[in-house]
């Protein structure tokens, strides 16, 4: 690992700062993402901005919105009453996610910015054009069986990227409609959660929308309408700790057996959480039925394309989506 | 986690950070490793009892206090160095083990004010002022924990490497509420691989524990 300075600002202003004006410097929060590239020697900062203790650890109720600051650990978000009562789709991602270890050092803004789990990414003897733009995807012409089958090129170019974005969080936050709150050297500004991660394009280097120095402070979410019917299903090669093959979260408003609203967003299919607007679209006004979530997700699954080994996806992900369905539905 | 809780008082940053050019500081960084092998570990000082003030320092080198099982320890050490390892290296504490450095074994498991938390994926800089409890912490005096004692009684483990992080994480999982069943346990001590497949033993020390309402 290379050597760093060590820096613990006590002001949002000073921190941004620190960061915004030293291209090599980086905050660190819970550390369980940078560390790791850092020992892998993938990420190399020359200055370390500890954030932890800066004021962004309380949960608030808003008009009309939860307020979760972006140091707010995994774990306290998951075991926080509020949350409990009026985002369980919250609740059931966060404890899907990592382990207990783990989601009590995690926090809200490091879990959002965690990098992709694509073992070329992590292996420094593959190319990859997430790591060095322009050498090239290992996973490509690799063992792929992790990576996208959304909002990948046609014909892939040497530019190309189609790594997944891991984050159960994410997931969860898109399907919420959540906004994500950042201050920087030039002032605050607010992303929605489908415009925070970004598909790769040419520039797979950058995973967000989210400009150097800026800080990500809180995520705030809209009042609950699916403090019942949701569900958060995660496919994985073991019963737990482990990141998604494919996720879905599924919230749906019922009134009388009939779908007043629904949100459905899913994991490990994209390089961000890939909302599925089209099937929302075809569910609102629907009467609960297992026919017509197999409608639902057929549709979703329109444009998506595998690679040589993650074809299995393409079948896991339309069950998955029937199954949170039916979960969040409580349809046997 | 509530409403209101209160952020940490963090006092202002002192501004003794300096910037170096890596190739002096790799030549001091050696310097600095062959002093180390001199004596086994000349970093510690008992602290006399402070607030939390920032660590302070530079890229070789950094100072701050940590309470390790009950002893307030000033320590001084490269910003580099995870928990884990001073732990191990510096404090002679090897009961936590080191399984995969990354995160992903459980092996590391210690409690920071209580919490379980991966030793390996932290810098002990970032723990400052904060209590850590592990493994030669657990038991008091002669007389061990209730879930040592358990794991013993159901033979909660064959070669014993993943044990130290299996019961601080056991402990933790039953302070946090998640022990209530079968199930319950599988899920929330998922974070501790045991390569000797310990599993089913170790879930029944736990649950013995649990309905055992043994005070742990
Ligand atoms: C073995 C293992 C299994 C895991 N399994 C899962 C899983 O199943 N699902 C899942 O979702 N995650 C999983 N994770 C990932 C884990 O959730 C993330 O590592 C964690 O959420 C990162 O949060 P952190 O606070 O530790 O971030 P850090 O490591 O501190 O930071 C990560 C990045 O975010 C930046 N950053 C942090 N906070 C801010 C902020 N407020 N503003 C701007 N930038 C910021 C940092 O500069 C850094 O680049 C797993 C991790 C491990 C090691
Ligand atoms: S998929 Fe993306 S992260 Fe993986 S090797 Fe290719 S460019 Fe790198
Ligand atoms: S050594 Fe820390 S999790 Fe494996
Ligand atoms: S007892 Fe051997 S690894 Fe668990």
């Amino acid at each position: 690992m290379k050597p760093f300075e060590y820096v613990r600002p006590s002001t949002l202003q000073e921190a941004i700062e620190l960061v915004a004006t030293n291209p090599k410097a980086q905050f660190i929060a819970g550390g369980t993402n940078l560390i790791d590239l850092m020992k892998h020697n993938i990420a190399a900062p020359g200055k370390l901005v500890d954030i932890n203790h800066l004021p962004l650890k309380k949960i608030e109720k808003r008009d009309g919105f939860l307020r979760i600051g972006a140091l707010v650990l995994n774990s306290e978000v998951a075991s926080h009453k509020r949350v409990l009562a009026s985002h369980p789709l919250l609740v059931q991602a966060l404890n899907a996610g990592a382990s207990g270890q783990l989601r009590n050092m995690a926090t809200v803004g490091g879990n959002l910015l965690q990098r992709t789990r694509c073992p070329y990414f992590y292996d420094r003897a593959f190319p990859c054009n997430k790591r060095i733009p322009g050498s090239g995807c290992g996973a490509l012409g690799g063992i792929n069986r992790m990576h996208a089958i959304f909002g990948v090129p046609e014909k892939p170019d040497p530019r190309s990227c189609i790594a997944v974005h891991p984050s159960d969080l994410s997931v969860a936050l898109s399907a919420l409609e959540a906004t994500v709150w950042v201050q920087g050297p030039h002032g605050e500004r607010q992303i929605p959660m489908n415009d925070f991660h970004r598909l790769p394009n040419n520039r797979p280097e950058q995973d967000t929308t989210l400009a150097n120095g800026e800080l990500i402070t809180a995520v705030e979410i809209p009042d609950a309408v699916f403090p019942k019917h949701v569900h958060y299903l995660k496919v994985r090669d073991r019963a737990s700790y482990a990141f998604a093959l494919v996720s879905v979260a599924a919230a749906l408003d019922i009134d009388q057996n009939r779908i007043k609203t629904v949100r459905l967003a899913m994991g490990g299919v994209a390089h961000k959480p890939w909302r599925l607007f089209e099937a929302e679209k075809l569910l609102t006004g629907q009467t609960v039925s297992e026919t017509i979530f197999r409608q639902a997700a057929e549709v979703a699954m329109q444009g998506a394309r595998a690679f040589e080994h993650n074809a299995y996806k393409l079948k896991v992900a339309p069950n998955a989506i029937v199954q949170a369905l039916k979960l969040a539905a409580s349809l046997s | 986690m509530t409403d209101d809780k209160p952020d940490d008082p963090t006092p202002p940053d002192d501004g003794t950070f300096f910037e170096q050019s890596d190739r002096r500081l790799f030549l001091k960084q050696s310097l600095a490793v062959a002093s180390l092998t001199l004596s086994p570990f000349p970093f510690l000082k008992t602290a006399e009892p402070d607030s939390d003030e920032a660590p302070v320092g530079n890229a070789e080198k950094v100072s701050f206090t940590l309470s390790v099982n009950g002893k307030k320890l000033r320590l001084s050490t490269d910003p580099r160095t995870t928990l884990l390892d001073l732990l191990r290296e510096q404090l002679g504490l090897t009961g936590t083990k080191k399984g995969c450095d990354f995160g992903q074994c459980g092996a590391c498991t210690v409690h920071v004010d209580g919490q379980r938390v991966l030793a390996c994926l932290s810098f002990a800089v970032m723990q400052n002022g904060r209590k850590i409890t592990t493994i030669e912490g657990l038991a008091k005096g002669d007389r061990l924990h209730p879930m040592q004692e358990a794991f013993i009684k159901h033979d909660g483990f064959q070669c014993g490497y993943c044990t130290p992080g299996q019961l601080m994480s056991a402990v933790s999982c039953l302070r946090e509420g998640r022990a209530n069943s079968e199930a319950d346990i599988q899920e929330y001590m998922s974070g501790n691989l045991c390569r000797c497949g310990a599993y089913p033993n170790i879930v029944k020390a736990i649950l013995d524990v649990k309905t055992g309402g043994q005070n742990a």
